[in-house]
């Protein structure tokens, strides 16, 4: 039986990518500062390798209500982006992207689901800016897709793409949070299996 | 006091009678729940994918259609359960973000419910009730006591089976 490919990496590899999460989202909390007008803290990435089965918990179990803004990543590397927000955190984002008051979005209207997935279009275009310019590879995002729904039933998108070669998911993970708390976010990293190993060789830390 | 059994993903769990067996935040992945009405046995399995043949890590059973099914009646039929009785009821199979280039990878739910009916098929279990498809999550709870399948979902309400 094969061992996952995750299972395998060695410090030095987990220490590149690790950096380079930190970098991408970096950016990518730039520009949602930029796009609220708000300072932004985020956490220090987390290189978690998780069973897939435990991902869901890393934003509170599968029945937790978030929003999640879905892309493909294209290219030599093909990987997928997931933003999620928890229900209440999506609404305070729109309130302040539209610049409403805060409170005000209950539901999300057809143009706050335009700007829930443009803010996720942004975030993830300064993020692949960023592994673009260190790979030295064109990484392009598809059009985003939006869901808001339980936590588990969005992550399935991702977690069954890599089930069919592993039992485990190496998830980058960066916190966003605005000073007053009222927005937090996950960003997601997933490369698609084998995109992994191109990654790691165009940073020149394959085994 | 009846006991709340959590099935995870790519996971199975058997019970009896008053438990019952849950599974939380099922999209694309397909909820199995089998049940013997005489005896109030039954089983739920939630599986990701629908053929192990495809798929290179399998250790994991409970994670494809084709190799789940057979585990969950086995362990159905050792708690006490008869395969003449035994019925189905399955659902999920949602595709959650909807995308002008659907890809085969976009259209898994279906492709996963497609394959338990025809895993069932095989087994020769009648599937008498379903609840698949749309682009919404389910969480999915056989009552053991019954054989009643709950799906609840956050916009759609909740569906008895």
């Amino acid at each position: 039986m094969e061992k996952d490919e995750v299972l395998s990496l060695s410090p030095m590899q987990l220490d590149a990518l690790r950096e380079i999460g930190n970098i991408g989202a970096g950016n990518a909390a730039t520009a949602l500062s930029q796009i609220i007008n708000r300072k932004i803290d985020m956490s220090v990435p987390r290189l978690n390798i998780l069973p897939l089965s435990e991902v869901p918990d890393v934003v509170g179990g599968p029945d937790t209500m978030v929003a999640g803004v879905y892309l493909r990543v294209f290219g030599p590397a093909p990987s997928s982006i997931l933003f999620l927000l928890p229900r209440d955190s999506a609404f305070a984002l729109v309130d302040m992207a539209m610049g409403r008051e805060h409170g005000t979005t209950e539901v999300l209207n057809a143009m706050d689901e335009s700007a829930l997935m443009e803010i996720g279009n942004i975030l993830a275009g300064s993020f692949l800016n960023a592994l673009s310019f260190f790979t030295k590879m064109t990484l392009l995002p598809s059009l985003p897709a939006l869901a808001m729904d339980m936590a588990g039933a969005i992550l399935s998108v991702i977690l069954i793409q890599l089930g069919q070669v592993g039992d485990y998911a190496l998830v980058i993970e960066t916190e966003f949070a605005t000073e007053a708390n009222d927005v937090r976010g996950h960003f997601f990293l997933i490369p698609d299996p084998g995109s992994l190993n191109v990654i790691l060789s165009t940073l020149g830390v394959s085994e | 006091m009846p006991e709340l059994i959590k099935v995870g993903m790519a996971d199975l769990k058997v019970g009896r009678n008053p438990d019952s067996l849950i599974s939380y935040g099922l999209g694309s992945c397909v909820g199995i729940a089998l049940y013997d009405s005489l005896t109030k046995v039954g089983g739920l399995a939630h599986i990701m994918l629908p053929d192990s043949t495809q798929a290179r890590a399998t250790d994991n059973k409970a994670k494809f259609a084709d190799t789940a099914l057979p585990v969950l009646l086995e362990q159905v039929l050792q708690l006490g359960g008869v395969k003449s009785r035994m019925t189905a009821k399955i659902a999920g199979g949602s595709q959650m973000f909807n995308f002008a280039q659907a890809t085969d990878v976009m259209r898994i739910g279906d492709r996963n419910a497609e394959a338990v009916r025809e895993v069932l098929k095989s087994l020769s279990i009648r599937l008498v009730a379903e609840d698949v498809g749309g682009n919404y999550g389910r969480t999915v709870e056989l009552l053991l006591d019954t054989g009643v399948f709950v799906i609840k979902t956050v916009n759609k309400g909740d569906n008895r089976l």
